[in-house]
């Protein structure tokens, strides 16, 4: 009876725990990832077989923090649905997946997001064929959403605000959804900007569909932990805001060697040469110089995944560093 | 004396249940806690207070309740139970009426439709439902697009956003014409009833079928002229993305209930098919020798003694397909688990709130669709006299 009750109580505190992350993790030996179903240029797998894209890189940047290598993760598919349960769960260490920072997600979801990788806003892409060129031309049409999203419900107030009707067709991943599209069962799709032009990538003919200028929502996309796990919250937020830190330093994985020996103090401290800043973190004091080396910084994650030479096309705009006219910023590291 | 106490046989039996329900209990106990505990410690809100709030998001399938966005989660559980409810009842129906004659078909002394229905049966109950339900989606998506819709005699259009017909619009003295629809269906059963009756006293047959028939027509149509035409046809028209008025069945729905209903009707196929097989065949040759026609034979002697056996293993048919319309998820079917189990839980992160709810909502249905076939059960069941 004894024997029964104490595997009861271990199965309970097993459960139950949830500081220490960081200590999970390493002992694990890497990084339990949440990322989407497969987003081209954002989390889907390349031809050999392995996760590349623009979160996948964030998830990469954590893993090259901790252990010195960015392989070291293992990626878990999450739908917009499954997404929060697989982290409260415990199933994932953090989540990558193109997701709204809002109130009721950090408050009452119980989680805490650590800043903000993409800075995004919700769209329409239509057929051209269409002829329409304004949202508030759409009156009547069918809007094909992707359902358990922030969209859904700007959606409604968007078409509730102007005065015009619309019918919704709720699809659970974002390849039903285009599916649908190109099939005709909805005249419009409705994602965030980025997502839009991920799938006008994936057409037959991409020059047969726009995406319509109205931007109707903020949406600042950005990885999420736990709510209460301090630690590991910070060890997140901090290798996010290496990446953006490097660019603004001009630090990339081509000449971060070189930079070892610049004369530059904030250079110094962040690839560890001065200070002791990784120890803070509870991880080595070079963890910046390994996201830099073999992750990149912010702008090589963008241009390698998302930018204007890859099928995606997706200018920096809102996205550039605050001294480019973006609203990239990252507290200072020090 | 403790030995003897634990060789007591009834002793034990007692011990025994109250271990395993003192076990059960701790186990709920834990589970419970464990869950409470952590629900608090990640901060994560408990309570069915958010059923009031307003959903913020749009159902476009909801043929019973009008539905907008500033509407609450509890009218899109609604919502959602209706949809349940009504892709649910059609799929029972159609599953019922295809799995009678498939089953008598499979037992059909012409080879080729006897070899059809086996086909039929053995694709259809081997493979996966969520399959089904995805085939007849992908097919209903590649009918013509809107702007190409075919059409018959400009009234019904055929697209891949569903089918559009005339919708009825009910003026004022339509209840008129519905009350005496109503009125001719009382009729019909009594007349019905007094037939029966005489029939079986006397042996006289009444003409029961065309006079029933003609008074459940007539009867409307003669108080629909005289109430000067109160009911009158909306026709569905190409206005912009959409058509406008009249009505619509949707793909969505279609494929639900295409592939429920066919994939349940091979299992009932195969029900009825047992339950005639149980008729001994001396019934069959006694009833041919009193010279009764093949339909009859059927009808009147095989048929009442074959749902004997048919009638319970159809009752968990119709759980079955109750519970499987909850699959609608995958074609973005609008039924209870889509709207509240999913995009409302989704919203409002009330996972163990919306989950338990729309849970015990399928156990009530289930429950209810039992208690009434239950009830059928023992009508039909032999009755010693």
């Amino acid at each position: 009876m004894k024997k029964l009750l104490s595997i009861f109580a271990v199965v309970a505190f097993a459960y139950t725990a949830n500081a220490g992350t960081l200590d999970d993790v390493k002992n694990r030996g890497f990084l339990k990832c949440g990322v989407t179903t497969g987003l081209i240029g954002f989390a889907a797998p390349d031809d050999a077989g392995n996760w590349a894209g623009f979160d996948v890189d964030v998830c990469r940047a954590v893993a090259a923090a901790i252990f010195g290598d960015s392989s070291k993760v293992e990626f878990t598919t999450t739908t917009g649905k499954s997404r929060f349960p697989t982290l409260a769960s415990g199933e994932i260490d953090m989540l990558a997946r193109n997701t709204t920072w809002t109130l009721s997600r950090d408050v009452n979801l119980g989680f805490e997001f650590v800043g903000v990788n993409y800075y995004d806003g919700q769209g329409f892409m239509i057929p051209s064929a269409l002829g329409v060129d304004d949202a508030t031309g759409l009156d009547g049409a069918t809007v094909c959403i992707q359902t358990g999203t922030t969209t859904e419900l700007n959606l409604a107030d968007f078409f509730r605000a102007n005065g015009i009707g619309y019918e919704a067709l709720p699809i659970e991943t974002n390849d039903e959804a285009r599916e649908n599209l190109f099939a005709g069962r909805c005249d419009v799709y409705t994602t965030d900007a980025s997502g839009l032009s991920a799938t006008r990538a994936q057409a037959d003919d991409p020059d047969k569909w726009v995406v319509l200028p109205n931007i109707i929502s903020k949406e600042p996309l950005g990885p999420l932990v736990r709510h209460g796990d301090h630690q590991w919250g910070d060890v997140v937020r901090w290798s996010l805001n290496t990446l953006i830190i490097a660019e603004e330093l001009g630090i990339n994985s081509s000449n971060v060697d070189d930079m070892k020996s610049s004369n530059i103090p904030e250079v110094l401290r962040v690839l560890g040469v001065e200070g002791g800043y990784g120890e803070m973190l509870e991880l080595s004091n070079d963890f910046a110089y390994n996201i830099i080396k073999q992750v990149g910084n912010y702008s090589e994650s963008f241009d390698r995944n998302i930018g204007p030479d890859t099928p995606l096309g997706i200018g920096r705009n809102l996205n550039a560093l605050w001294t480019d006219g973006g609203i990239l910023y990252a507290p200072p590291f020090r | 004396m403790q030995n003897n106490l634990f060789q007591d046989q009834k002793f034990r039996g007692i011990l025994y249940q109250t271990l395993v329900v003192g076990f059960f209990a701790l186990g709920l106990y834990f589970v419970i806690n464990t869950t409470a505990y952590n629900l608090e410690k990640r901060n994560i809100a408990t309570g069915f207070s958010f059923l009031n709030n307003p959903a913020g998001f749009d159902i476009s399938f909801s043929p019973f309740l009008d539905f907008k966005s500033t509407d609450t989660h509890l009218k899109v559980y609604f919502v959602g139970v209706l949809n349940t409810l009504l892709v649910s009842f059609c799929g029972c129906i159609a599953a019922t009426i295809l799995g009678f004659i498939v089953g008598i078909i499979r037992l059909s002394s012409n080879w080729l439709l006897s070899r059809i229905a086996y086909i039929y049966v053995e694709f259809t109950r081997n493979t996966p439902l969520l399959l089904q339900i995805i085939l007849w989606y992908a097919i209903l998506i590649q009918l013509p697009r809107i702007k190409q819709a075919p059409q018959i005699w400009e009234t019904f259009y055929i697209s891949n956003r569903g089918l559009f017909g005339p919708k009825p619009i009910f003026l004022d003295g339509s209840n008129i014409v519905i009350l005496s629809l109503v009125l001719g269906f009382i009729i019909s059963f009594f007349i019905a009833r007094w037939a029966k009756k005489r029939q079986d006293t006397t042996g006289q047959q009444f003409p029961t079928f065309t006079t029933n028939l003609s008074i459940i027509v007539f009867l409307p149509l003669v108080v629909f002229f005289i109430m000067g035409s109160p009911i009158t046809l909306e026709y569905p028209v190409l206005k912009g993305f959409n058509f406008k008025g009249g009505a619509v069945i949707r793909p969505e729905f279609i494929a639900m209930f295409l592939a429920l209903s066919i994939y349940t009707a091979a299992f009932i196929s195969e029900t009825v098919r047992s339950g005639i097989l149980s008729v001994t065949k001396g019934q069959r040759e006694a009833s041919g020798a009193l010279g009764l026609k093949k339909y009859w034979i059927m009808r009147l002697i095989i048929i009442p003694q074959a749902l004997r056996v048919i009638v319970p293993p159809l009752t968990s048919q119709y759980l079955n397909l109750t519970k499987n319309s909850s699959l609608g998820i995958a074609v973005g079917y609008a039924d209870l688990v889509h709207g509240f189990g999913g995009i409302s839980l989704n919203q409002t992160g009330q996972a163990i709130e919306c989950m338990a709810i729309t849970m015990a909502t399928y156990l009530l249905i289930s429950l209810t669709i039992s208690f009434f076939m239950n009830i059928y059960n023992r009508s039909i069941q032999f009755k010693e006299k």
